[in-house]
This record gives C-alpha cells, sequence and structure tokens, in this order.
C-alpha cells in the first residue's frame, strides 16, 4: 500500500558493481518506503539476484560506486549479520542445504541474535516453541521439518516455505523475495503468497523479483520495475507485467528508443 | 630391516632400545597372582614375539604417516597407584552411569569411585583380579592381531583388567562406563589399561570406554603433563549378540595414547561403535573387526576433532569371511591448526563372503591450510557377488552456507560453530547418552574455536 509521506526504507542511487572483475549493476536507482510492496521483473542475467544480494552483503561482490541507505543508515558499510539484525532480508533463490545443522536450532539462533541487537529478551528452547508452532502456520508447514537439517533434502518449494519461516521469524523491515515463486505449484504458490501477504503491513517494506505476472495476482504490487543491464530500465504500476507477460522485454527496449 | 640399519643404525637401535626398555618395567609387574595361571601362556608367548620387534618407525606401512620418534626420548616410567579422590572424576562424571562404572587410575582398579550396583543380578562387571571369571581364558588375550607390537606389549605387562561378561539372552539397558583415567606427575608416566568384554548368545548392553587424565575437564586446553598410554580392549559377540560401544579419547594435551580395539562377532551379531578422539597430542586407535560368522552387521562411526599440533590416526579393519555380511562405515575428521588426521579404513572381503553389503565414507573437514588429512580408504575384494562402495571428501567451510547464517543474522564465529557442529553431530548423535554428545560436541567448538 501506498502511504503518504511514510518512511523511507531503502533508498539506492546509481549502484554500480562487479564480480571477478565484471561489471554487474551499471547505476540501478530505486526507492522504497514503508507499507509499499514494489516487483523486479527482467530477463535472466539482468542482474536482479546480484542487487538483491548486494543488498544482503554477499563478500564476492564488490561495490564501485553509488549508494545505499537503509533505514537512514548507509547500508553498505554494514556486515551482512548486522543488515539482518537491522531488518534486511533475503529470501534466496538458491536456498543452501546444511546438513548436520537443525533447522530448529538455526532458526533460534537466528531470532535471538536479531532480539538480542533490539535489547529484547532471548526466547528459551520452551518459549520459542511457542513462537514458532504460530509463525509455521503462516506458511502452512509441517513441524516436522524443524527437526530435519537446514534445507537438506528438502523439495523445491519445501525450501522457499522455510525462506518464508525464515522472514516470519525475523519480522524483516525489507523482505526481498528472489523468484520465491519459480518452481512452485499453484498450491504452494499461494501458500508462500498468503504468508508473504500476512507478513506485509505499514512498517515495512518488500521487494519481490519474479519472472512471472502468475505471482503479482496474489503478491499485488505498487509499483513495478523493469530491469537489464544491470539497470532499471522503467518502472510503473502493476498494469505493467500484464504488458510484460503478453509482449515480452524487447517491447519496453523498443517503447524506450522510441521515447527518447 | 639390515640396509635400514646400515643407513642409520642409532635410530633403529633407539626402537629397539625403547621397546624393550618398556618391556623391563612391566616384566617386574606380574600383577595378582590369580591372574596368572589365565594369561601366562599368553604373556609369555607376547614377550617372546616382543625381542624380535622396536617402536616402529614411518617406514613402516602401517606407521606411514604417523611418527613415534618423540616418543623416544621421553623417560617414561610405569605409573604406579595414585591418591585419588572424588575430585579425579571430574568431567568423566555422567549420571546415566553412577551405578554402572568402573574406574581405573593408571590401569589400577580403582574401588572407591566405582559402582556396579545398578546393574541386574547376573551379570559380571567388575576388575578381573578381584573378580571370579572361570571361562575368561578362552578370551583375555585371545583375539586376533595380538602379535601386533603395542598390543604385546600391553599383554606382556597385563596385571589387572576391565571385564564385562553379559550371560546369554541378558539385556543390559543401562550403559556400563569404564573409565581410565591417568594421573601424570611431573615425570612422564606409562599405563596400560586393558578391558575384556564378552556378550553371550542373544545378549545385549552398550559399553561407554574413556580415556582422559585424571581431574581432566572437557576443554583442558592448557600444558598438561606428559603421559602415555597403551590400552587394549578386546570384545566378544556370540551369536546374535549386541553391542554398542562408545569410546571417547580425550586425553589431556600433551598425552600420547595408542590403542587397540579387536573385536570378534559370532553369526547374526550386531557391533557397533561409535568412537570420539578430541584429546592427546598424538593419538593412534586400531579398530579391528572380525565378523567370524554368517550375516554379522558392523557398524563404525567415527569423529576426530583436532587442533594446534595434535596427531590422531584412526586405523580400522574389518575382516569379511561369511556370506550376508554388512559393513557401514562413516568416519569424518575436523582439523583446525596444524593438526594432523589419519584415516586408513580396510575392509577385506574373502571369497566366502558372498552377499557382502559393505559402505565406507571418509569425510573430512579442515578448518585451516595448515591443518592436514591423510586418508586412505581400503578394499579388497576377492568375493564376485557383493555390493561394495567407499569414498573420501576433503572440504572447507562453505562460503555459500556461512554467507547463508549470516545473512540471517548471525556472526561469523556463531554461524562457523554451527557448520562444525552440523558436521560433528552426524557421529556424536550416536553416542548412547545424549549428555554426552552435547559435552563433546561443546569440547570440538572450543577447541576449533580461533
Ligand atoms: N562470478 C561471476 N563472474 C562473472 N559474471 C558473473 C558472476 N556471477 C554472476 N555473473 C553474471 O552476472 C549477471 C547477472 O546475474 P544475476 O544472477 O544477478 O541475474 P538474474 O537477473 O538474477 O538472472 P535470473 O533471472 O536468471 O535469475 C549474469 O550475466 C551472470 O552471468
Ligand atoms: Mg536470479
Amino acid at each position: 500500500m501506498i502511504i503518504d509521506n511514510s518512511e523511507v526504507i531503502l533508498s539506492v542511487r546509481d549502484l554500480t558493481a562487479e564480480i571477478d572483475g565484471n561489471q554487474i549493476l551499471k547505476g540501478l536507482t530505486l526507492e522504497i518506503k514503508a507499507g509499499e510492496i514494489h516487483a523486479i521483473m527482467g530477463p535472466n542475467g539482468s542482474g536482479k539476484s546480484t542487487f538483491s544480494k548486494i543488498l544482503a552483503g554477499h563478500p564476492a561482490y564488490t561495490v564501485t560506486g553509488g549508494e545505499v541507505i537503509f533505514k537512514g543508515k548507509n547500508l553498505l558499510e554494514l556486515e551482512p549479520e548486522e543488515r539482518a539484525r537491522e531488518g534486511v532480508f533475503l529470501a534466496f533463490q538458491y536456498p543452501v542445504e546444511i546438513p548436520g545443522v537443525s533447522n530448529t536450532d538455526f532458526l533460534r539462533a537466528s531470532c535471538n541474535a536479531r532480539r538480542k541487537h533490539h535489547g529484547l529478551p532471548e526466547l528459551d528452547a520452551f518459549d520459542f516453541e511457542d513462537l514458532i508452532q504460530e509463525k509455521l502456520q503462516i506458511v502452512q508447514m509441517d513441524p516436522s521439518f524443524l527437526s530435519r537439517s537446514v534445507n537438506q533434502g528438502f523439495s523445491g518449494g519445501e525450501k522457499k516455505r522455510n525462506e518464508i519461516l525464515q522472514m516470519a521469524i525475523l519480522e524483516p523491515k525489507l523482505g526481498i523475495l528472489d523468484e520465491t515463486d519459480s518452481g512452485l505449484d499453484i498450491d504452494a504458490l499461494k501458500i508462500v503468497a498468503n504468508g508473504v501477504n500476512q507478513l506485509s503491513n505499514a512498517e515495512n517494506a518488500m521487494l519481490v523479483i519474479t519472472h512471472y505476472q502468475r505471482l503479482l495476482n496474489y503478491i499485488v504490487p505498487d509499483f513495478i520495475h523493469v530491469m537489464e543491464g544491470g539497470r532499471i530500465l522503467t518502472s510503473g504500476t502493476k498494469e505493467l507485467a500484464l504488458e510484460l507477460e503478453a509482449r515480452g522485454y524487447d517491447w519496453v527496449k523498443e517503447e524506450l528508443a522510441v521515447g527518447v | 630391516m639390515v640396509s635400514e640399519t646400515f643407513i642409520k643404525p642409532s635410530a633403529a637401535d633407539k626402537r629397539v632400545a625403547k621397546l624393550q626398555e618398556l618391556l623391563a618395567q612391566v616384566s617386574g609387574s606380574r600383577g595378582d597372582s590369580r591372574i596368572a595361571p589365565t594369561v601366562a601362556e599368553s604373556q609369555s608367548r607376547a614377550r617372546a614375539i616382543l625381542s624380535e620387534l622396536a617402536i616402529p618407525s614411518t617406514k613402516d606401512e602401517e606407521w606411514r604417516f604417523t611418527d613415534l620418534s618423540s616418543l623416544l626420548d621421553i623417560n617414561f616410567q610405569l605409573a604406579g597407584p595414585a591418591a585419588v579422590d572424588v575430585f579425579a572424576l571430574a568431567d568423566s562424571e555422567l549420571d546415566e552411569t553412577a551405578n554402572s562404572r568402573l574406574v581405573f587410575v593408571n590401569g589400577i582398579y580403582v574401588p572407591e569411585l566405582s559402582s556396579v550396583a545398578g546393574l541386574p543380578a547376573g551379570v559380571q562387571v567388575g576388575n578381573l583380579s578381584a573378580g571370579n571369571f572361570p571361562e575368561i581364558a578362552s578370551y583375555l588375550a585371545q583375539q586376533q592381531g595380538g602379535q601386533e607390537v603395542f598390543t604385546a606389549l600391553n599383554t606382556a605387562g597385563l596385571a589387572d583388567a576391565a571385564v564385562v561378561w553379559v550371560p546369554a539372552n541378558t539385556i543390559i539397558e543401562t550403559p556400563i562406563h569404564l573409565v581410565f583415567l591417568t594421573a601424570a606427575g611431573a615425570t612422564p608416566v606409562w599405563s596400560q589399561p586393558r578391558a575384556l568384554v564378552v556378550a553371550q548368545r542373544g545378549s545385549a548392553c552398550t559399553i561407554i570406554e574413556e580415556y582422559a587424565a585424571a581431574r581432566g575437564t572437557w576443554c583442558a586446553q592448557e600444558a598438561s603433563n606428559c603421559y602415555l598410554t597403551n590400552a587394549v580392549t578386546e570384545i566378544w559377540l556370540a551369536e546374535n549378540a549386541q553391542v554398542k560401544h562408545d569410546r571417547i579419547q580425550r586425553e589431556a594435551t600433551n598425552a600420547f595414547h595408542i590403542s587397540k580395539t579387536a573385536v570378534s562377532q559370532a553369526k547374526d551379531s550386531r557391533y557397533t561403535c561409535t568412537a570420539v578422539t578430541s584429546g592427546a597430542k598424538l593419538s593412534r586407535h586400531n579398530l579391528e573387526i572380525f565378523q567370524a560368522g554368517e550375516g554379522t552387521e558392523t557398524v563404525l562411526n567415527g569423529l576426530a576433532g583436532i587442533s594446534n599440533s595434535q596427531v590422531a590416526d584412526a586405523h580400522t579393519a574389518v575382516i569379511l569371511n561369511h556370506p550376508h555380511g554388512i559393513v557401514r562405515q562413516l568416519h569424518k575428521c575436523i582439523a583446525d591448526g596444524n593438526a594432523h588426521a589419519v584415516f586408513n579404513g580396510k575392509i577385506f572381503v574373502a571369497k566366502a563372503a558372498q552377499l557382502t553389503d559393505a559402505s565406507q565414507l571418509n569425510r573430512n573437514l579442515l578448518l585451516s591450510r595448515k591443518a592436514k588429512v591423510d586418508t586412505k580408504p581400503q578394499l579388497e575384494i576377492i568375493a564376485d557377488n557383493v555390493k561394495c562402495s567407499h569414498g573420501a571428501t576433503v572440504s572447507q567451510l562453505e562460503p555459500q552456507e556461512m554467507f547463508y547464517l549470516q545473512s540471517r543474522g548471525l556472526d561469523p564465529a556463531t554461524s562457523r560453530n554451527l557448520l562444525i557442529d552440523g558436521f560433528a553431530g552426524e557421529i556424536l548423535a550416536q553416542l548412547s547418552i545424549p549428555a554426552l554428545g552435547a559435552k563433546l560436541s561443546r569440547c570440538i567448538a572450543c577447541r576449533t574455536d580461533n
């Protein structure tokens, strides 16, 4: 929802970044305010995942220019774990499997790291159990997943639900969903989308990266941005997604070329 | 041997002399006269063998990666009885085994710290020299492989032993804890713990065998006194018997630990060993399993968590000579600092061992550039209708996994510990007492904390 004069959560200006000497982001500018849902679409390789990982602080990328301000702070100065505790959450396109680390232990450690950062008392195993039972319902996940190793042997859809479960526990200010819908069947898609909608409120913001207009029927964005070649080519409202679905990305480029 | 003597006479001589010196020390102490007749024959055989042997060198194929030279210059004296108090057990104390525990300090039985009141009637658990074990002569020092130098040395000096004798069809739920402690003084001492477990037909028991310094805390990292433990454990499983064996080696940081576990399994028996190594400056464990009947199952879980300049060497051998044998082996090493882990896993599948189903996996996690692992899976298969697999992996902490955890708010140290714990957890979860697994997990975390 667009709220007048709401807090700016994320402000990205002229961001450029590279990996292994290859420039991937080439001047990306974007502003997201509290209460809003933004979607980024764009062809394969346009830099969507790169952008999301840079926001989360992935060490493999080097920011070469521009700025990223998160809730008034220079985000690029913070370590990945500090960003997470401050409220940046990335649901990964490809969540890693971590054999041997129990999902519950991991979730509790993660929850408590954030609570500690905000001066809240840490939750013991019993209190955490109560919290998690409540959060599991948001993604309709079976409690048996808690005792398993993080993502290990989870199906694609189960991994994505586990990501949203983590988001539910960490209650981020900015939730970034990188193709959380890819590979989900329609029932799982509804569950995930429904989870995201429950977590979305006037205090936080969501940035949804997707290839499919279908997701946007369930998570209705306030703004849609088209990314291409490491920058935002154009932005619009949700009708833009339908247009893209029908006419492809080349159409945007042509329109813009005409416009210039 | 001749050419070695020619090139390096002094080193080879030193190895012979050291062994003779150790042997001379135990020859005087024959222990209790009541056990003498039982082991007299084995002892004289062991002494005869030892007169031909020396402390092994790295030229010996079995000791290629583990150099015992540093032992040669230390003047070890056979440890005598130590003044022990209630604190000697320290972190070896487990609530679950308060009444099913035998404690030996410096190889000598300590009744004040031991209690077997919690075990069912009929089960005989005690020290050899005080107990009445009429049939023991057919088991004690009767396992194959007794000619190996350190095993023979232990037998030559055999003065007492921890004995667990489980009668037929008796199921013991309570784990039996065999604790072998060393109370080291200012000068280096050595001792030779010995244990014998006999599980009769259709019986079941759980053994926790533990090696540590007296008053040794779990995470003792400070420099300690130097000592040597040369331990031998023999385990016999009769038909359809089940033994679960947890073996914890957490000797002091300045200790040497050399040990042998020899297991003989009759038809349809099931042996599970979970061996965890976190202690000693240099350790070597030989685990030898003889499948002596059809349809036997052997499960071997191993974990070494070492750092600084520790060396942990695990040599395992499973010998299959009957149809339908099963072997499941998973050995893991975590090495930090300059530590060096060695794994040599032999599985021999003889012609008669048709329809064997064997798998072996060795996984290693190196936490520093200088940590090192030598791994040698060794499968020798003569039977033609078998299913055997083996593999070894060496990895570092995965940057992708680290980032994933950090992106959820965990700092790098916590993330690292969680991953190390996860790696170790697969083995620690197999221990029969969860509290033991939790203690070891903390111990490995602090050992690999930098
Ligand atoms: N290590 C690397 N070295 C060089 N180029 C890289 C490296 N990693 C990623 N890239 C390139 O960066 C570009 C952007 O990749 P990114 O994953 O951000 O795209 P994306 O928009 O998320 O694509 P998709 O829709 O397929 O998920 C791609 O062309 C990719 O090949
Ligand atoms: Mg992507």
